[in-house]
């Protein structure tokens, strides 16, 4: 067992004791946490499903030391909105439909939010090439694109309001 | 009297299997169609929803179980509402009828008398009292379907029809524990399968210490045979362990796929099963103009983002599996064989995986995980595969090559059509064509099954599509079923569809030019099928399709349609794309006539992704053999990205008193075979080959 290692998730302060210092985050966040948003894809940092802010960047945490994330702040899915209180990019994924298999998605939504947190107005192809660390195997790209940029106006509007 | 039943309904004929209404104001609906990703849960509540009379948000869906629901075998082919939706739809029209009724005998009236309204019972319009849960006690399910309860006629469709918002997508979308890869259960402990490399393969040497030192935790290993499993409480120690031991276990008797196989053109030469379907060849083919040309396809693979799980439990003599397969019943017969039990003793589960479009691992991860928790009685197990694994161990869509030979009239038109197939068997399922991949090591392996491929009277699987559906006096396939493939073949979305689609669609671009005829126009000129006929002039009205657009300038459009199986949905696409040393799609439209539509937002979705998906298929999808499986991951196995995928525009022809036909697959074909068309026009120069690599763009080049 290994010294407890303190950081928050969605603003809370959390406390992991892995039996290894190496082990993921996104195990931790899965089998200590329960918080299981956050998928497993590849365990090679390749398709974007275990996607998570970290300070505000996204990152794969799917081979990320749980000891690296010391101190730090991490959003996971469950921390950007609730089915009461959706954050706007997720009820505009609701509106456009914007998902088939929904393994995904998680990701995708992380990756969107910290594109709209430093780009709040981004183009299609911003919109794209923020989003290709991400795969989506189904094909609901477009709907997914029109998701984010639908968000952004309503974040737009909400910050000008 | 009875009616004829619908296929499943026919086959699980007690209502009682299909809808059940379990306390006041809930409705139950028991399907045995699984969600995989194509929105079926919906389009079943749908369904229900008009045929009951009860609003959507009263119905829980129950589905893919071996308990409760009913056997509909797989979900497959894009039969779920073709078959399982007008089996729910009479099952729903049955026990309606029933409650009228029971309705009207309590009230003393005639059962035309009554209408319902969100499952209240009215007379003549106003409240009679009743409604079906105050009825549910003295209305026995328990009974065999009639097929006389009348269906609701189109005009009175609230719900079908009408846009409905996926039931499944929101806890996708908030991050809820929806994924069999989420379930937990007390006591549970996690494995990862040393996976045997091929049958007959046997495990020389273990070297336990490495591995359990490359875990820094506790895992203990599992054998039976040639089956190896290493388990434990840490998912991060049995992790660790599973990628360590593929290093540290030798195996005698290892087969591999080579480089040489990994080409399409290896099948020409290998031994095969033949046969020909169709007209016999012509006597008369002398001084007629000749077509011929030959095109080809590799293995393929589903891909699926997440990596195939299965859970098993054996408690008390019964053993329990959650998997996110297409077909539990099927599993469950070929787990009763696998493992000696009755299949009484097994129960099998579904829950949700990723999209797997066809036969992935699913089924083999949920046998792992049975096979593990025999050998651990009362510890529940979830084997969850590793990314290398999935790649490598499931089932790839088999390489196919596709020789077009046409006879032609004095038009220029086709006049004799023969079809020459080479594949692999697109179906090696468990129970059907194949067993399931962990029981190949166990002592006393079941038996491969004999060579054989999907019979045309369920749609073909290397000969699916291989006829045209174009108005041409004589027509045949000539299908070789290769009966060794390099790795294992199985069910791929649209199976041989793709490929035959693309034959026939490039030949029939090829042969337009020859005839000096426009592509479009080419294509009426040799179909007199209406609704074929329809798709082809509405989307090339919707991408304002224009005859004798210049060639060559690396701008180009393509146009091609099919029928999907020659007897399900109509689809025409019409693509634009550029190339220079590669290939970018720019613009995509798309026509499809699916009869009735449940969720035409639904199927619009399903369609777009098969359009993405094909469209990765054709320009970066093969599977590289080199004395191993050489696409392992998404780097070696690229697929294609969102800065890649073009603008899509799709419509439905509404022929909403056509039977309701699926989506799935029918875009797989229509979009290969444009983008080889389109091409085709930006090059002037012709690939025959996929996918349309850079390599083989540039040998095009030089060969102009």
């Amino acid at each position: 067992m290994t010294k407890p290692i303190d950081f928050t998730v969605n603003g809370k302060y959390v406390s992991a004791s892995p039996s290894n210092e190496d082990t993921p985050l996104l195990n931790v966040l899965r089998n200590e946490f329960g918080l299981m948003g956050t998928r497993f894809g590849c365990g090679l940092e390749q398709c974007g499903c275990c996607m998570v802010l970290i300070d505000g960047q996204p990152e794969k945490c799917c081979t990320k030391p749980i000891s690296s994330v010391a101190g730090k702040s991490i959003t996971t899915v469950e921390g950007l909105g609730t089915a009461e209180y959706p954050h706007p990019l997720q009820q505009a994924f609701i509106d456009e439909q914007a998902g088939q298999c929904g393994y995904c998605l998680a990701g995708i939504l992380i990756s969107a939010k910290a594109l709209l947190a430093k780009s709040p107005s981004p183009t299609r192809k911003e919109i794209a090439l923020a989003l290709d660390g991400n795969i989506c195997r189904c094909g609901s790209h477009n709907r997914i694109m029109r998701a984010v940029e639908k968000a952004a106006a309503v974040m737009r509007a909400g910050a000008a309001s | 009297m009875n009616a004829p039943l619908p296929g499943p309904l026919n086959d699980n004929p007690s209502l009682d299997r299909w809808v059940a209404f379990p306390a006041p104001g809930k409705v139950t609906i028991n399907t045995g169609r699984v969600e995989i990703g194509q929105g079926v849960l919906t389009a079943m509540a749908q369904i229900a929803s008009d045929e009951l009379d009860v609003a959507m948000g009263r119905i829980a869906i129950h589905s893919g179980d071996t308990e409760r629901a009913p056997n509909e075998g797989y979900t497959a082919g894009s039969q779920s509402i073709q078959f399982g939706g007008v089996a729910m739809r009479q099952a729903c029209a049955d026990v309606r009828a029933l409650f009228l009724d029971q309705a009207a005998k309590i009230i003393g009236c005639k059962a035309g008398e009554l209408s319902i309204r969100d499952g209240s019972i009215l007379r003549d319009g106003a409240s009679s009292g009743q409604d079906y849960w105050t009825l549910a006690g003295a209305v026995d399910l328990a009974v065999k379907a009639t097929g006389t309860g009348p269906r609701k006629a189109v005009a009175d469709f609230k719900t079908i029809g009408a846009n409905s918002a996926r039931l499944d997508l929101p806890g996708k979308i908030f991050g809820d524990a929806v994924f069999i890869h989420d379930m937990k259960f007390d006591g549970m402990l996690h494995a990862r399968v040393v996976r045997q490399p091929n049958r007959g393969a046997t495990i020389g040497a273990i070297d336990e210490a490495a591995i359990t030192h490359a875990a820094k935790g506790d895992v203990s290993f599992v054998r039976h045979g040639d089956f190896l499993a290493i388990v434990g409480d840490s998912e991060t120690a049995v992790d660790l362990a599973g990628a360590a031991a593929v290093n540290h276990v030798t195996w005698h008797n290892v087969e591999a796929p080579t480089a040489l196989q990994q080409e399409a053109a290896w099948l020409l030469q290998r031994p095969a099963i033949d046969r020909v379907i169709g007209a016999p060849e012509p006597s008369d083919a002398q001084g007629k103009e000749r077509f011929e040309a030959t095109y080809s396809r590799g293995h393929l693979a589903h891909a699926s983002i997440s990596p195939s799980c299965g859970l098993a439990e054996f408690h008390d003599g019964h053993l329990t599996v959650w998997t996110h397969c297409q077909g539990v019943f099927p599993l469950r017969g070929m787990l009763a064989k696998t493992l000696g039990l009755d299949a009484s003793a097994i129960t099998v589960h579904h829950a949700q995986g990723s999209g797997c479009y066809g036969h992935n691992g699913a089924d083999d991860a949920a046998a792992d995980a049975a096979i593990i928790a025999m050998q651990m009685p009362g510890k529940p197990i979830r084997v969850r595969w590793r990314r290398e694994e999935e790649f490598v161990y499931e089932p790839k869509s088999p390489a196919m090559v596709v020789k077009v030979r046409a006879l032609l009239d004095d038009d220029g038109k086709p006049a004799d059509w023969t079809q020459e197939i080479w594949s692999g068997t697109h179906n090696k399922r468990p129970g059907a064509g194949g067993i399931l991949l962990g029981a190949q090591a166990l002592p006393n392996p079941l038996p491969e099954p004999p060579p054989a491929c999907v019979p045309e009277s369920s749609g073909g699987g290397g000969t699916r599509n291989g006829e045209p559906l174009y108005d041409i006096a004589a027509k045949r396939i000539v299908h070789h079923l290769v009966t060794e493939t390099p790795v294992r073949t199985s069910a791929l979305r649209g199976l041989g569809a793709m490929p035959n689609v693309f034959a026939i669609e490039c030949a029939i671009d090829e042969l337009a030019e020859r005839a000096g005829q426009d592509p479009v126009a080419y294509r009426l000129s040799i179909i007199a099928d209406k609704r074929a006929r329809a798709v082809i002039e509405k989307v090339a009205a919707m991408a304002k399709w224009q005859s004798g657009a210049p060639s060559g300038g690396g701008h180009g459009r393509g146009i091609a349609f099919s029928r999907y199986k020659n007897r399900a949905a109509y689809c025409a696409v019409v693509v634009e794309l550029d190339v220079d040393e590669e290939i970018r799609v720019r613009h995509v439209w798309c026509a499809t006539d699916a009869g009735l539509v449940v969720n035409p937002d639904g199927a619009i979705n399903q369609i777009e992704g098969g359009i993405v998906q094909s469209i990765s298929w054709v320009l970066k999808e093969q599977v590289r053999f080199d004395n191993a499986v050489a696409s392992f991951d998404w780097e070696t196995y690229p697929v294609l990205k969102f800065s890649e995928v073009p603008e899509i525009d799709c419509e439905l022809i509404n022929t909403k008193d056509e039977v309701p036909l699926g989506v799935g697959e029918v875009t797989a074909g229509p979009t290969a075979a444009a983008i080889g068309n389109a091409v085709s026009h930006a090059l002037g120069a012709r690939i025959r080959d996929l996918p349309l690599t850079r390599e083989r763009i540039m040998a095009a080049l030089l060969k102009n």
